[in-house]
């Protein structure tokens, strides 16, 4: 049972970092535009070097 | 020769004529919207863009493919008005956007606010969830009283942070001296919380810290889907009032120059040019025109205006350019005045309470007396504090009202997403249900059964040589009556004659020389014939008798079928409109409704929608016009086409976004079901608690038994609202 001692810490901390992760998405306007993002990623325009 | 020119920093060749005034302000960066209706795919987004940041001053532009707009960051010199073409030669149908009207779609704080304490929720319920399987799977001693530790750590700062809005509610509730869905809410939470932590520091075997962060994050999940649906039909409805641009043409000192209609004052001398709005209630100063007042009183017949005539804000100017003197601004205005009629009709109907309230009013009393109930008999059973309390708190956890929070939202979030793929914007919570409760439905006619564009009776009636004359008249002129002339005189395949010295008489018509002789299209008494009834252009051919060119009012698209869908369907379908009793008594025959009221003034529409509500009918109001905006608000519900006035559409509960009548059955049938649906869910609901509750009371329920009903009926709730999409 020794062993929960770090299970639950690491599980725990796994999940606090996807929870921090989408609230950095939410905040950073991420969902103003799904539509839009997932088109955008198909378009060649800056493959070659990134938008300035 | 260019020393002469005055200095001028503006980039784009309209803003050259632009006054010098306008130029001097220190340039600070304008923000732009733009409405693009027609883009769809990632091709769109780049091409748009490339043209918007190609053009000079545009620091710069990015398209939302979500809600098919660009936002744009410019220099203070360029105009929304000037990249319309530019972006029509690319390809691209752009509409300009007011934004500020947009400004609280951007700021969407509420949204962001629930989304994540609908997160904290989420994560602090799987993880305790997964603590409490432990427990229920037979976790003993020392590891079960850790594992309950460890759930109280989580759960008290999760319930501390996303229960917020349900502590606020019901603590407004409580102050108002009254009970809604929140209160048994917050008081199970609270309830469950304190016997948990008083059960695990003796080290005992039930805990509820699952049950209660459970409850709070279905219960948050209905809040946000409710919220959703209601910030989707907002942004929508922004959409329509932000492409109406509120701009005028001022004059100063004989020049013309672009002003905000918000910064007008009284005594503003004001240009309207054919085809323009009145921003302002006033009198015509200078100029001969005809005015259209369909949308204020529902007349058809456009009405003569000449200098010393008084005009209000909402008339289309048609044929000349007119000078008005404005004698009342902004909130003073009668389209302003308006809205306190409207807030006067709109009193009654808020008395409505939703399916929901009325469920919740029966609901928490009997929550409470129960969940007391029990506790007083365990109490005097066992005079064991801790049992009773424990029973009293697993009876309010099990019958909380889980699914009816689910129940509603659930079922109006997939209703409304249907009829939005139909066409219609459900601006109101309660509309569905309402609807659904419709059994007399009432037509505007002007505008909302008709399309607002006259249409040709009597080509037949006409020699050939005479319908060339009033074609040849005819196409020089902008008057909706002129354009359905040549409109239909194209069609038959006349070509216009050949005509010297055209000239267009503004407010009265247009004339010209033909083979030697004065001919005339216009108003009867111009062309030398009496006026006749009904809508009527007269051509006068010197020499010649005046013969009558008459027109009636096209239908809107669907109109017929709408009309006929919805007597088949027994409903009392009736006509109202304040245009001529010739004119009304025309249509509802076409239309075979048998109930018609012309001349009404809006107040009378009003009164007569009271009267029928009084009868004890269910009124659907379907109108358009300024006239029509305090039935709209009147009647127990209410739907406006996107045509109509701002005021109209802020009136009614739902707007019509295409031009098509035919969604107003379909949406009744719409309602109907989801009304159905969520008594439904009510049903389920209440199996579970009836199930569940004995066990709760006899002091059976388990942490696991109140954990499965609660899920269980909530994801049932859900999916039966599902079926509705």
């Amino acid at each position: 049972m020794e062993v929960l001692a770090y299970l639950i810490p690491i599980s725990l901390t796994l999940g606090a970092v996807g929870l921090i992760g989408f609230l950095y998405t939410v905040r950073s306007n991420q969902y103003d535009d799904p539509d839009g993002d997932s088109r955008r990623i198909l378009s060649d325009e800056w493959d070659d070097r990134p938008k300035p | 020769m260019t020393a002469q020119l005055p200095q001028s920093a503006a980039a784009c060749p309209g803003c050259l004529a632009a006054p010098a005034q306008a130029v001097e302000l220190p340039p600070e960066p304008a923000r732009l919207a733009l409405s693009l209706p027609g883009i769809h795919c990632q091709g769109c987004i780049a091409g748009v863009e490339r043209v918007l940041n190609g053009y000079p001053g545009i620091t710069s532009a990015r398209v939302n493919l979500t809600l098919k707009r660009a936002m744009i960051e410019a220099e203070a010199d360029v105009n929304a008005v000037d990249l319309l073409p530019v972006l029509a030669d690319a390809g691209y149908e752009a509409y300009e956007l007011d934004p500020g009207a947009l400004r609280a779609t951007q700021t969407d704080r509420a949204g962001r606010d629930l989304l994540m304490r609908l997160a904290v929720a989420g994560f602090a319920s799987m993880n305790v969830m997964l603590l409490s399987v432990s427990v229920w799977s037979g976790a003993a001693d020392a590891t079960r009283d850790m594992f309950h530790w460890i759930s109280a750590a989580i759960t008290l700062p999760a319930i501390a942070f996303s229960a917020q809005p349900f502590f606020r509610n019901a603590w407004s509730a409580l102050r108002a001296r009254k009970l809604n869905m929140d209160v048994p809410i917050v008081l199970a939470i609270v309830l469950a919380l304190v016997t948990s932590l008083w059960e695990t520091a003796l080290s005992g075997k039930h805990a509820y810290f699952d049950a209660a962060i459970a409850l709070t994050f279905f219960l948050l999940a209905g809040r946000y889907l409710d919220y959703r649906t209601r910030a989707a039909a907002r942004s929508a409805a922004e959409e329509l009032a932000a492409l109406e641009v509120p701009r005028a043409w001022r004059l100063v000192n004989g020049v013309e120059a672009e002003v905000s209609v918000a910064d007008l004052a009284v005594g503003d001398l004001i240009r309207v040019r054919p085809g323009g709005r009145m921003p302002i209630d006033g009198v015509v100063e200078e100029g001969q025109s005809e005015l259209d007042r369909s949308l204020l009183t529902g007349e058809t017949l456009p009405v003569f205006a000449e200098p010393g005539q008084a005009v209000s804000a909402g008339e289309v100017n048609l044929t000349g350019p007119l000078t008005i003197r404005a004698t009342a601004v902004g909130q003073e205005t009668s389209l302003h005045r308006m809205a306190d009629l409207v807030a006067i009709a709109e009193s009654g109907r808020s008395n409505y309470t939703s399916l929901a309230d009325r469920a919740a009013k029966l609901y928490a009393p009997g929550v409470h007396i129960l969940s007391a109930l029990s506790f007083l008999g365990w109490y005097l059973y066992t005079w064991d504090m801790r049992t009773a309390l424990n029973i009293a708190a697993a009876v309010l956890i099990i019958t909380c009202p889980c699914a009816l929070g689910l129940a509603v939202p659930a079922v109006t979030t997939a209703a409304s997403g249907r009829l939005f793929r139909k066409g219609m914007l459900i601006k109101d919570a309660t509309a569905l249900e309402r609807l659904a409760a419709v059994d007399t439905v009432v037509f505007d006619k002007t505008g909302t059964l008709t399309a607002g564009a006259p249409d040709l009776t009597n080509l037949g009636d006409h020699g050939r040589r005479e319908l060339e004359v009033a074609l040849a008249l005819a196409e020089i002129s902008a008057h909706p009556l002129s354009r359905a002339l040549t409109q239909a005189a194209r069609e038959a395949g006349i070509k216009p004659a050949a005509l010297t010295d055209i000239t267009e008489v503004p407010g009265y018509g247009t004339q010209a020389l033909w083979q030697g002789r004065r001919v005339r299209l216009g108003r009867g008494a111009w062309v030398g014939a009496k006026e006749a009834t009904g809508t009527v252009a007269w051509l006068g051919i010197e020499g010649d008798a005046p013969r009558a060119f008459t027109f009636t009012d096209a239908l809107r698209a669907g109109a017929e079928e709408a009309v006929a869908a919805l007597i088949a369907d027994g409903k009392d379908v009736l006509l109202m409109s304040g245009d001529t009793t010739h004119a009304v008594e025309a249509l509802a025959k076409r239309l075979c409704i048998t109930k018609w009221v012309a001349e009404a003034l809006p107040e009378d529409k009003a009164a007569r929608i009271t009267m029928l509500s009084e009868e004890g009918r269910h009124v659907l109001m379907v109108g358009d016009g300024l006239n029509d905006t305090t039935a709209l608000s009147a009647a127990h519900v209410s739907i406006s086409p996107a045509s109509a006035l701002d005021a109209a559409r802020v009136a009614s509960d739902i707007v019509l976004l295409g031009t098509d009548l035919k969604p107003i059955p379909e949406a009744l049938g719409v309602a109907d079901r989801a009304v159905r649906r969520i008594r439904e869910n009510f049903q389920i609901a209440t199996v579970y608690n009836v199930i569940a509750v004995p066990l709760a009371v006899a002091g059976l329920a388990t942490p696991l038994i109140a954990a499965l009903a609660m899920s269980a009926s909530s994801i049932t709730v859900s999916l039966n609202a599902l079926r509705l999409r």
